[in-house]
């Protein structure tokens, strides 16, 4: 659905980076254009993104942090495409996780923290592969489109782990979110005294595995079958509708990872709402990335610096950082549309006609 | 034949010129139609003809060139103009909603309205009066869904003259129809021509441009080749013309020297979604060595027994059995085991994966087996290696990084049955296997299923061509609203008589057999 | 527990549940609309905040909350707009397009809010839209109180799924609109405007599903909070296609969901053993029941989702 171009295709990944930076390119302008509507100072507004996000050694680390989850789910909205779905509820599937994550570690306080950590992961990744799951095999058994079941699951994840934690689990005191997890369960630092810890190892492995699975692996070329064209995936002898929950499940489960790599290297406890969006921008970030794995990491560095900007443009330009979920919103819209790449386009490729005006009334 | 009125031309294309990207579908063609006469245009798949008919109804606008009706100059920037101009075309992939009424279907566009809403009662009244006129029986009330293919082509044929089209289209308007439906399908456009309509029709059967036309334009790669009068003709000048050389119309059959039975098709029964029966208790087998032909107008049940073979649908009863053995696993793999080898009827649905390129579709249905997998990985060079060959072997053109959606239609069909038959499979399910495939490739695939016979392999062909499928199976069965209605050796038919059983009837048994061999023509003809 | 089912579907509980059914209705139609035409319409959410944005912005600046119904309706045909520009005229896929809408909306208001009253969580108060009371009807008992007294969308969004109903299918150009969701190609065959019609019916959908917002927004709180449609954009989906894209099934179908949404408030407001989010979650959950238990059963518009006319090369003969 994104044109298709399958991972291991490398021929023309120059084009689809040039019409990536034009979809964020243009997503900026439209900002910009809204910025000047509104009465403020392009130049004041996107000076301070820069510089909340690069401007100096605490912002880039911001830049960085705001990264990290977004490695997670972008890559899980880019898996969960290259299968021909949509995965939009990285969202609860990472509050299912972080929420079994925090648990986890809570309830083994006396182990190795390579175990503990380990473990702690593994549960936050069982609870979002389950997340998954369930829109999966509802896709997959009766046809109820994924895009309504997941985000109605967000909902629902959002609304239970709330609930959960103010009865069950909460800590005492006025704010709902549980106890501290132990100090074994917490991500050692990967540059000392900053919050950037092994998470981003976990996501970069993560990339690296489902990049290789999809390009050189029988399985990943199922997925593709099954994304680009699942009549000929079941003429190949797919199992189609396994496949379609399996990969929900396992989309589930990368994306439950951000929750839980949150929960034990920044957080360290289980906060009520503690995700500012992670899961929505993260289908900014896959699409912006055209959905291949290694793609996911410039893009989520763009997103992680536009959240880390926002912050800073919302505090010393005064402009309400929502403006951020804007251009999120535009990049998708002008990501997604082919015929935009086409205008700009002066040779087809193939027998593909540059613009399709045959027959448009 | 000759025009009367003051214009010789009622239709006059001139110098069209038409390319899509880096493809050229028309190349400087010129088309002269006379008033009253029905013309042939002429040529193989992909050849120019539809792209040179959607220019004259407007769906495509040419690149450079003139459009005369009557001698006038006109411009035709859509269907609008065109039907203004009194064109009408009949597609040939039906342009109907299957789930709207017949009525509904006819007036769109034109819709008669009282009051502010939809006057059906109108519309029925319009379309039986004009229904009557040209002895086109159609029910305004039924849904196209419901109706015989046939029936389909009558309700798009009224479509047109509801229209006022005094130039018909008509785009390969036989290849869904069984004989007695052609010869129909010929009274009518007699009938059309008696009351002063022009009639162009599409085609690349040359028997049909022989029986039906006046006046034939041969194309031939987007150029216009020649036109002559039927009468001035015959079969083998206008196959050199569109093919460009001298083309053997025959393929050889020696007889058949039947083996072991290696396909088994024992009271399968199939049902669809709502539990309508759509395969009823058939019962088949194909032996080594041995093509059996399965005839049958589309959708009694071709595509079901397709699948049912093929393991992409279930059997609600009955036994498959290949090489004698049931398949072990469910799904297109335990057949596949068991050394059955399937061309799919629909290349591009399920095929070939278009966008993924054509070395990974070269080992589509086989990638996680040896030499091409090895636990679970993908060993690249030994696709390329095997991808090469199968490119060369059937003289593919095209790049194995490319998406297979950048080969024509007839390489990638090519494409298709040289992976299929690659690992010399016992047992081959070949539907449709030459359909929009130019004549060389329908000369060299017949050919290659040949070889495969005389080697040994059993085949069942499901083809909606009748000439394919009397010139390569040894045996013929009609399949008729899911049933097996008749099994023979293929001598012991005439396309009349087959025609008569694919249509549910049962011909009279003839005191002495036609003339004309059962197993003549081949490729195109 | 008797007493407790009695409360429930107290005649309070239906009243409500109609008055909430307003804007999932009115999205609902507009789903429909879009989808007969062969456009997957994703971005109700969106239209919905849209809507119901530009109706307290234009109340706030005018006092008069009919001109906010106003803008309400020209901010939806906007985003209809956007969306056909998208989905028809550059050829984005339906669904991403939808997402994305929806995300950029979302954010726009928000923002909006701030930009303009400062506050993030929820506007200040304006004048909310008038309570119409049907004489004679009113005094009825029962059907009275169900139907008497109402915010004037209300009476329109039941008297718009019929009429939408007439218009797909005993009007020409329902007629065209549904052979364009249909079958495309046979709708340009015969010199219908297949890319125009589906324009018109997105902006037409647009104005439907931000009425729905006015309704949220000026019907019954009289202030716009964030992201205040919580959802019932997707609902509103469901509702489509439980209802099999016919107007008169989608308003049935999002009675529905607003009855489990009014119950939900309902029984938060009683001495009641359930916790709140539990309670909360129900419409949700009955959004994925019911789209899993109808899906099977349904039959989309054939070509909805399709982009016509259809990328040549892959497939031509």
């Amino acid at each position: 659905m994104l044109d298709g171009t399958p991972a291991g295709n490398a021929r023309g990944w120059l084009r689809e980076l040039a019409q990536s930076l034009g979809a964020i390119v243009l997503a900026l302008l439209a900002g910009a254009a809204l910025l000047a509507a509104a009465g403020y100072s392009v130049r004041d507004a996107y000076w301070s993104l820069y510089q909340g996000a690069f401007g100096n050694v605490y912002s880039i680390a911001d830049t960085l942090l705001n990264a990290i989850p977004l490695l997670f789910t972008g890559l899980a909205v880019a898996l969960a495409f290259r299968g021909g779905l949509f995965n939009i509820g990285t969202e609860g599937q990472m509050y299912a996780a972080a929420l079994a994550t925090a648990l986890t570690a809570l309830a083994l306080p006396g182990w190795p923290p390579l175990l503990l950590i380990t473990a702690s992961l593994l549960a936050g990744a069982a609870a979002g592969a389950a997340w998954g799951f369930v829109p999966g095999f509802l896709r997959a058994r009766t046809g109820a489109h994924e895009v309504i079941t997941t985000i109605m699951l967000n909902y629902v994840a959002i609304l239970l782990t709330t609930h959960l934690v103010k009865t069950r689990f909460k800590a005492p005191g006025p704010v709902d979110q549980t106890a501290l997890i132990p100090a074994a369960a917490r991500l050692p630092e990967l540059v000392p005294a900053t919050r950037l810890t092994w998470a981003i190892v976990v996501a970069v492995a993560l990339i690296a595995l489902v990049d290789w699975v999809l390009r050189k692996s029988s399985w990943g070329m199922d997925l593709e079958l099954v994304g680009q064209n699942p009549s000929a995936a079941a003429y190949a002898g797919v199992p189609v509708a396994a496949r379609t929950a399996l990969t929900m499940a396992a989309s589930g489960a990368i994306a439950g990872l951000a929750g839980s790599t949150l929960v034990l290297g920044v957080l360290h406890r289980f906060i009520t709402h503690f995700s500012p969006g992670y899961g929505f921008t993260g289908i900014a970030v896959a699409l912006a990335a055209r959905a291949r794995p290694w793609g996911v990491v410039p893009a989520a560095l763009l997103f992680g610096a536009l959240q880390a900007g926002g912050l800073s443009m919302q505090l010393f330009a005064r402009i309400p950082a929502d403006l951020i979920t804007v251009i999120q919103g535009l990049v998708i819209l002008f990501v997604a549309a082919p015929g935009l790449a086409a205008l700009f386009r002066r040779r087809a490729r193939g027998p593909v006609p540059v613009l399709p005006r045959e027959g448009t009334r | 034949m000759t025009a009367t009125g003051t214009e010789p031309w009622i239709l006059e294309m001139i110098d069209i010129h038409k390319r899509f990207g880096p493809v050229v579908a028309n190349d400087g063609v010129h088309l002269a139609v006379a008033r009253g006469e029905i013309h042939c245009l002429l040529g193989e798949n992909g050849a120019g003809k539809s792209t040179l008919m959607k220019i004259l109804y407007g769906l495509y606008s040419p690149d450079r060139g003139e459009i005369r009706i009557r001698g006038q100059r006109v411009a035709i920037r859509s269907p609008r103009d065109a039907m203004a101009a009194g064109i009408g075309m009949v597609h040939q992939h039906f342009m109907l909603v299957d789930r709207m009424t017949v009525a509904e279907n006819l007036v769109a566009g034109m819709e008669p309205v009282r009051r502010g809403l939809l006057d059906l009662d109108r519309a029925r009244q319009q379309v039986q009066a004009m229904a009557a006129r040209y002895g086109l029986q159609v029910d305004p009330d039924a849904r196209v869904q419901d109706l015989s293919v046939g029936q389909q082509q009558r309700v798009e044929i009224l479509k047109a003259l509801m229209r006022r089209a005094d130039i018909l289209i008509l785009d390969e308007p036989t290849a869904v129809l069984t004989p007695q439906e052609v010869d129909e399908l010929f009274q009518v456009m007699q009938q059309l021509k008696a009351d002063g309509k022009t009639l162009i029709f599409i085609t690349h059967k040359l028997r049909e441009t022989m029986a039906f036309s006046d006046r034939v334009t041969v194309l031939r790669g987007g150029r216009h080749v020649g036109t002559v009068r039927t009468a001035d003709t015959s079969p083998e000048a206008l196959a050199e013309m569109m093919v460009g050389r001298q083309v053997m119309l025959r393929v050889s059959r020696p007889p058949a020297k039947p083996g072991e039975t290696l396909l088994e098709l024992e009271r399968v029964s199939v049902v669809d979604k709502r539990g309508q029966p759509r395969l009823r208790h058939v019962t088949l087998s194909v032996r080594s060595g041995e093509v059996l032909g399965i005839a049958g107008v589309e959708g009694n049940g071709q595509l079901e027994l397709e699948e049912a073979i093929a393991g992409l649908r279930p059997l609600a009863g009955g036994r498959i059995r290949i090489g004698g053995r049931e398949p072990a696993q469910p799904g297109p793999r335990g057949r596949r085991a068991l050394g059955l080898a399937h061309i799919p009827s629909d290349r591009l649905r399920r095929g070939l994966a278009a966008p993924l390129p054509v070395a990974r579709n070269g080992i589509l249905g086989r990638h996680w087996q040896a030499p091409f997998a090895r636990r679970g990985l993908l060993r690249e060079r030994a696709i390329r290696d095997h991808v090469g060959r199968l490119l060369a072997s059937f003289q593919i053109r095209g790049r194995p990084d490319a998406p297979a959606a950048t080969l024509s239609g007839g390489n990638q069909q090519k494409l298709v049955v040289a992976r299929e038959l690659a690992d010399s499979p016992r047992v081959i399910l070949a539907c449709q296997p030459t359909r929009g495939v130019d004549v060389g490739a329908i000369a060299q695939i017949h050919r290659e299923l040949l070889q495969r016979r005389a080697a040994g392999a059993a085949i069942l062909l499901i083809s909606a061509d009748l000439d394919e499928l009397m010139a390569l199976s040894d045996r013929i069965a009609v399949l008729y609203e899911g049933e097996i209605v008749t099994e023979g050796p293929t001598e012991a038919f005439t396309k009349q008589q087959l025609g008569l059983w694919m249509a549910g009837q049962r011909p009279v048994p003839a005191a002495a057999k036609d003339s004309a061999p059962a197993k003549e023509g081949a490729a195109g003809a | 527990m008797t007493d407790a089912w009695e409360v429930i579907f107290h005649i309070n509980t239906l009243t409500a549940a109609l008055r909430l059914a307003t804007p999932i209705a009115l999205a609902a139609l507009a789903g429909t609309l879009s989808e007969r035409a062969g456009v997957i319409n994703l971005g109700l959410e969106g239209k919905l905040l849209a809507g119901a944005w530009a109706a307290v912005y234009a109340t706030y600046l005018t006092g008069a909350p009919w001109v906010g119904v106003l803008a309400a309706v020209a901010a939806g045909m906007l985003v209809g707009a956007l969306l056909g520009l998208f989905a028809v005229g550059l050829r984005a896929n339906h669904v991403v397009a939808g997402v994305g809408l929806n995300i950029l909306l979302l954010g726009l208001t928000t923002w909006l809010m701030q930009v303009v009253w400062d506050s993030r969580g929820t506007s200040p108060t304006v004048a909310a839209l008038p309570r119409w009371t049907i004489p004679g009807l009113r005094d009825v008992p029962l059907l009275g109180d169900l139907l008497g007294s109402h915010s004037p969308l209300v009476y329109f969004t039941l008297l718009a799924a019929p009429l939408l109903w007439v218009v797909l299918f005993k009007t020409p150009v329902g007629l065209r609109v549904r052979m364009i969701g249909e079958h495309p190609e046979a709708a340009d065959t015969l010199g219908i405007p297949v890319h125009r019609l589906q324009y018109l019916s997105l902006l037409a959908a647009g104005g439907l599903a931000a009425l729905g917002g006015a309704q949220l927004a000026l019907g019954d709180l009289a202030w716009f909070s964030q992201n205040m449609s919580a959802g019932r954009g997707y609902m509103a989906l469901a509702a489509n296609v439980f209802g099999q894209w016919n107007p008169l099934g989608s308003l049935l179908a999002s009675l529905l969901f607003a009855l489990t949404d009014a119950m939900q408030m309902r029984i938060q407001t009683l001495p009641n053993p359930w916790p709140t989010e539990l309670v909360q979650m129900l419409p949700y959950l009955l959004t994925i029941a019911v789209l899993s238990g109808a899906v099977r059963r349904s039959r989309p518009p054939a070509a909805l989702g399709r982009h016509y006319p259809p990328e040549p090369g892959a497939g031509a003969p």
